[in-house]
């Protein structure tokens, strides 16, 4: 059921940019509007990620600049034009022909990285009420409520692949959709929020940043908006961890014990190790995917070994040291059994998060139900009024 | 109540009390327009409290900024109405509370936005529109429930009819106040009447009138809200965050 609500001008502004490949893109999220760049400095936090987000989007407006005057004519052989699109590196549009398994294999990951953002809004959520200082609480909300956005926009590039949101929405609160797995853990302390922030969504930009120059148009504009969103969250989680390391004993200790909790589940955010992964074969060549998950985490890694010095906490990794051969960290693996055991269901969190979203999902029905039947009733009216 | 220090607590603890009670909404709204929705306005609310405590520690001059004011009081010490502490219940509840809270904001801020003390007349002026929106926002919903279908108009009548005993304390006359709450009451009264028979909904009549916020006598709600709002930053004395 659609529920027919006004008052829905992110949903729609959201379309548009997605739709209108040239539309600017609006920068900021609410964290911005709120809190300027009036953080302690950023240490490096955020490495050079916003740069390659940003290199990502001049890219794709020179894409669009270009044109796409490929050799086939799109009627004649639509398959050869779709081959000559991802060839020239230009974007793939809804309009488009696309062969059927890339749309399937686009809906499923779109769809799973929304209800990632919307069951994400959980762990985080859980702090709202006691954040310690008010500017602390202030920001916070306004994070979750990001995600939030980031859900509905990603929920509105799937629509353009010939899926209603309802129908993901449904696929997630039956179980048969999945959502990234790192939710799946508690946050015991406020330290976590930090944690989160700085581990979690410094992983998830790091996954997502390649996904700004994806082969699929509308996919590609949402991650450019997600990932400037999401490297705000990143560094305001690195600030709440300086925080805390800089503070009382018992600050420290709290924010050291959130990194060894949180460490090892934010390496395995980028699924298992390439030889065990099946989709990425097939998606790098549709330029859906573009680094292996190996080569991701290895990056993540580097990253996160000159923060944590910055930050002056440390990796819960004996292993971890400088291998000047391979120019990167060596590093010890998560425990890929236990990532296989939380992603079949049975990570400490699967079930209370699930439950949380059928409640809330079920709760509202009489909402969404009495939203749509006044909208009715409203159209009915004018209808008569016409007539 | 009257003083300025003590006006400007009171409201600087309805917005924040207000805003603890839609935040706690986040990742359970009846839908996913509708979580960002309410988080904008718990977003609102908190702004103006952090000003308006910011202010009022200012006006007190004994050194107490917006997180002394907010986690190390009791609840005996905070003067936020009645309204903004019950609980949310259904989605009609809160949508009533929101709506009763807005049209009395409003005119408040309105008001405030031309008073004498410039700090304030700042914050009423900033928070005027936002109040705008909220009523916008409440009332649109109070219309929506009350005209949608029979579940949703017996909800939201209830909701009306519990909430509205815990209206009138917000216009309790206080003559050497920046504002006097009991000015505000036609314009309230306008906006009520107008929306609820908009919405289908009957207007109830005046019986109990429960009253205390203003001098710290609250419902046994609010020590439960604090406590959990307080309890980390209480656990560190003198921590920085
Ligand atoms: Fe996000
Ligand atoms: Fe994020």
């Amino acid at each position: 059921m659609v529920a027919a609500v006004s008052g829905q001008p992110v949903a729609r502004g959201m379309r548009e940019s997605l739709l209108h490949p040239l539309v600017s893109m609006d920068p900021s999220c609410n964290t911005w509007d709120m809190y300027g760049n009036d953080f302690a400095p950023a240490d490096a936090s955020d490495g050079d990620l916003l740069g390659q987000v940003e290199a990502a989007e001049a890219a794709l407006r020179a894409a669009a600049d270009r044109g796409r005057g490929g050799t086939a004519a799109p009627d004649a052989d639509p398959e050869a034009y779709f081959a000559d699109v991802i060839d020239a590196d230009q974007k793939i549009e809804p309009r488009d022909w696309m062969p059927e398994a890339y749309r399937r294999t686009l809906i499923r990951q779109i769809a799973q990285h929304a209800h990632s953002e919307i069951i994400g809004m959980q762990p985080e959520g859980n702090w709202i009420s006691r954040a310690p200082s008010l500017k602390r609480k202030a920001i916070l909300l306004a994070k979750v409520q990001d995600e939030a956005g980031h859900g509905l926009y990603l929920y509105a590039a799937a629509e353009t692949l010939g899926v209603s949101r309802d129908e993901l929405v449904d696929l997630l609160i039956s179980g048969r959709q999945k959502y990234s797995s790192i939710f799946n853990y508690p946050t015991l302390t406020w330290a976590d929020v930090g944690a989160i922030g700085w581990l979690v969504d410094g992983a998830a930009i790091v996954n997502q940043v390649p996904l700004c120059r994806c082969s699929y148009g509308p996919y590609a504009r949402a991650m450019i908006r997600v990932c400037k969103e999401e490297s705000f969250h990143q560094r305001q989680g690195y600030e709440i961890l300086h925080t805390l390391a800089h503070g009382t004993p018992a600050q420290r200790a709290m924010a050291q014990d959130a990194v060894d909790r949180w460490w090892y589940p934010s390496l395995a955010m980028f699924g298992p190790p390439d030889g065990d992964s099946t989709h990425s074969a097939q998606s790098m060549a549709w330029k859906i995917k573009r680094f292996s998950n190996d080569e991701l985490r290895q990056r993540f890694v580097d990253m996160c070994v000159q923060q944590a010095e910055a930050l002056n906490l440390a990796l819960p990794d004996p292993g971890l040291r400088w291998n000047p051969e391979r120019q990167a960290y060596d590093f010890t693996q998560p425990d890929y059994d236990e990532l296989m055991r939380v992603i079949s269901g049975d990570g400490p969190c699967n079930r209370q998060r699930m439950e949380h979203r059928r409640r809330a999902h079920a709760e509202g029905a009489w909402v969404r139900e009495a939203a749509a039947a006044y909208a009715a009733k409203r159209a009915g009216r004018k209808e008569k009024v016409a007539a | 109540m009257n003083g300025p220090f003590e006006f400007t607590v009171s409201l600087g603890d309805d917005a924040l009390v207000a805003a603890q009670r839609l935040a706690e909404w986040t990742s359970r709204a009846p839908e996913m327009e509708e979580d960002v929705a309410l988080a904008n306005i718990a977003l609102d609310q908190l702004g103006a409290a952090r000003l308006l405590l910011t202010y009022a520690g200012e006006l007190e001059g004994a050194g107490r900024d917006e997180d002394a004011l907010a986690y190390l009081r009791d609840d005996r010490e905070f003067r936020n109405c009645l309204l903004v502490e019950l609980p949310n219940g259904d989605f009609a509840v809160t949508m009533a509370k929101l709506f009763f809270l807005a049209a009395y904001q409003l005119p408040l801020y309105t008001a405030l936005a031309g008073c004498a003390d410039e700090r304030l007349a700042a914050i009423g002026a900033k928070a005027r529109k936002e109040s705008a929106y909220h009523l916008d926002h409440a009332a649109l919903w109070v219309r929506r429930l009350g005209d949608g279908t029979e579940e949703s108009h017996r909800r939201m009548q209830a909701a009306v009819d519990g909430t509205w005993p815990y209206v009138h304390e917000l216009f309790a006359a206080d003559p050497a106040a920046p504002v006097d709450p009991a000015t505000l009451r036609g314009d309230f009264d306008t906006t009520v009447t107008t929306v609820l028979a908009e919405a289908t909904l009957t207007r109830p009549e005046t019986g109990w009138t429960p009253a205390g916020g203003r001098d710290g006598v609250h419902t046994e709600h609010l020590s439960y809200l604090l406590a959990e709002m307080q309890v980390l930053h209480r656990a560190h004395p003198g921590a920085r965050w």
